[in-house]
């Protein structure tokens, strides 16, 4: 009766890439939790140089200032360092939230079939019509800007795509020997669907909610550039939008604008190569 | 004749979708902030103002009647009023998507043709040392917040070498008395690059990786392996025989990457101010534009819908096998 256990969650030894990711997550995550200690400011700070001048558009390096200010006199090397905690934040929470949704979703319409998967799947198709991104923003304006109703914005949308992958996987489930002797002796169906079916399911879940972090991720920052985002929060975007409102591109300020986007880059691509090296973990045909 | 049944359900189901999509973006608009009259009048009409609108949309009566009122103002195609430039909506709507849909296409079209034969090459040169470094650098394009690149090349080729102009379509003072006359002047196309240039490098990787693993796929087929033992050359094989098949499926991937690259405008059309749908909506929103921001955020979802449909349709006709579910 025992069903069995594809869940391996071991190191991706075979796929250096994968490596590479998981390195890169661990550092973030570091930074994430020591960032009081990490950074030397508060990031909103707005900074004074000793002889009280406004420490306005310093250059890296120029006044002790690690990577520079902002036109505002607030410390740029800070800013960064609390802003991988709200992306980290936002997308470990939206990430969790599609995996919920979408398995909960899909296993009940695979398990059961009928009427209920016919709602459940044309509701699917409902927010494959809406576009993603003009949503989150319509409704971050007109609910509270805050980094939860992003995070509740994103996942009202993006559970479809987990959604109709475990509906499949379900439904070949469903079918199997063990799946239909459990029946037959008399469990029920919350207990098959926990034993049997749950445990084949969650290395799908794991995969789509870890697709969904880098999702979450630039979703959050292009809400945030577009000045939708959570003002008492210091994210990359928030960063992003602060330099374009303040003509950093005019002024040739590189130092300002690019360290933001490429830890987004670094961030998002390593989510990418571990979802890549575990998808060749749990589905060995699709190696390529 | 399944065929056709099999369409006509995807028809059926694509109207549900977008009556769907249509209501909840009247409750939605219901939701925001303020008294829920705010989603038609803008304090500042006149009272004669306000009391035509009100009349119009029903204003007054309870919202199961305004609901039906909406649908049926949307079915002629009535959009209500923008607050902003005191014009019909639907004008400014349609004013504004030649623009965005010349932008998604241009750059889409640069995205596949560049994608398609990058696919195939690296499908071809398998295993080898480019492959190791090209692929973690086509994730690494999928991986960038596509304003951020935007903004980089903005700052490099706009402000530091002055290549380019820095947004919009045209040099200020320019008139263009027909949208045709705009879009085949040069001075158009110079504005065009870097937008396009920004969707594209974004864009390219989807085709390009569809590209690569169908030609992967189609590689290990009998014919394929019957062109080899012929004795055809390596190039023959590929670009005749396994690129022609694994064609198929990424042009089909074209229509829903024309869904998402008008979702995706949204961010780029800012950076660059582009006057399009996707900045309209932006700028409506923050501006509390309702009508037009619900008239920008429909036009939007419409085209979405619309290329799910094509796609789905094209895949059916192209793949004979499939029929739906």
């Amino acid at each position: 009766m025992n069903s069995r256990r594809p869940l391996r969650l071991r190191l991706p030894t075979h796929d250096p890439l994968a490596l590479v990711g998981l390195g890169i997550y661990a550092v973030f995550i570091v930074v994430a939790v020591l960032a009081p200690v990490i950074a030397p400011y508060d990031p909103t700070e707005i900074l004074f140089t000793p002889n009280y001048d406004l420490a306005a558009d310093r250059r890296p390096g120029e006044d002790g200032f690690l990577m520079g200010t902002t036109t505002m006199g607030r410390d740029l090397f800070s800013q960064l360092v609390w802003g991988s905690r709200s992306a980290l934040l936002i997308g470990l929470t939206a990430a969790f939230m599609v995996a919920l949704i979408g398995s909960i979703v899909g296993v009940v319409a695979g398990y059961f079939g009928g009427w209920v998967d016919t709602i459940l799947m044309r509701l699917a198709d409902v927010a494959f019509g809406i576009p993603f991104l003009p949503f989150v923003i319509v409704l971050a304006a007109f609910l509270e800007p805050s980094i939860w109703n992003v995070v509740f914005a994103m996942a009202l949308v993006l559970w479809r795509d987990t959604g109709r992958v475990i509906r499949s996987q379900t439904l070949t489930l469903r079918t199997r020997v063990y799946v239909e002797a459990a029946r037959v002796s008399g469990s029920s169906d919350l207990k098959i669907i926990l034993r049997h079916v749950v445990p084949n399911i969650l290395p799908l879940s794991f995969l789509y909610g870890s697709i969904a972090i880098g999702w979450a991720i630039l979703t959050e920052a292009s809400i945030s550039f577009l000045g939708f985002g959570d003002p008492k929060s210091i994210s990359w975007g928030f960063m992003l939008q602060d330099a374009f409102a303040s003509q950093a591109l005019s002024k040739g300020a590189y130092y300002w604008f690019l360290p933001p986007g490429v830890l987004i880059i670094l961030i998002v691509s390593a989510g990418f190569f571990i979802t890549r090296g575990y998808e060749q973990i749990l589905f060995p045909k699709l190696d390529r | 004749m399944k065929a056709f049944s099999a369409i006509g359900a995807r028809v059926i189901q694509t109207l549900f979708v977008l009556w769907a999509v249509v209501t909840i973006l009247f409750f939605l608009f219901r939701l925001m902030p303020g008294s829920p009259l705010a989603a038609y009048i803008d304090p500042n009409f006149t009272p004669e103002q306000q009391d035509a609108l009100m009349a119009r949309f029903g204003l007054d009566k309870p919202l199961w009647q305004q609901y039906f009122i909406y649908l049926g103002n949307l079915l002629q195609g009535d959009l209500g009023e923008s607050f902003f430039y005191r014009t019909s909506v639907a004008d400014r709507i349609f004013a504004l998507l030649p623009n965005t849909l010349i932008l998604t296409f241009s750059s889409l079209i640069l995205a596949y043709g560049i994608g398609v034969l990058a696919g195939a090459y690296l499908a071809w040169k398998r295993g080898g040392a480019v492959e190791q470094i090209a692929i973690p650098l086509v994730l690494t394009t999928r991986a960038m917040p596509e304003f951020w690149l935007g903004m980089i090349l903005l700052a490099v080729f706009s402000f530091s070498l002055g290549w380019f102009p820095a947004g919009g379509t045209r040099p200020p003072g320019a008139d263009y008395p027909t949208l045709w006359s705009l879009y085949t002047s040069a001075d158009f196309w110079r504005h065009m690059t870097l937008p396009v240039l920004t969707l594209a490098i974004y864009a390219q990787g989807l085709p390009l990786l569809l590209m690569r693993s169908n030609m992967l796929d189609v590689m290990k087929e009998d014919f394929v392996t019957m062109a080899r033992i012929k004795g055809l050359s390596s190039y023959s094989v590929v670009i005749r025989h396994a690129a022609r098949n694994a064609l198929l499926p990424v042009m089909t991937s074209f229509a829903i990457a024309v869904g998402y690259q008008i979702q995706g405008n949204v961010v780029v059309e800012t950076v660059f101010s582009w006057p399009g749908l996707g900045r309209e909506l932006v700028r409506a929103v923050s501006a509390s534009d309702y009508p037009l921001a619900q008239g920008a955020f429909l036009m939007i979802a419409v085209v979405v819908i619309a290329m799910n449909l094509v796609a789905d349709l094209l895949y059916a006709v192209l793949d004979p096998r499939v029929t739906r579910e």
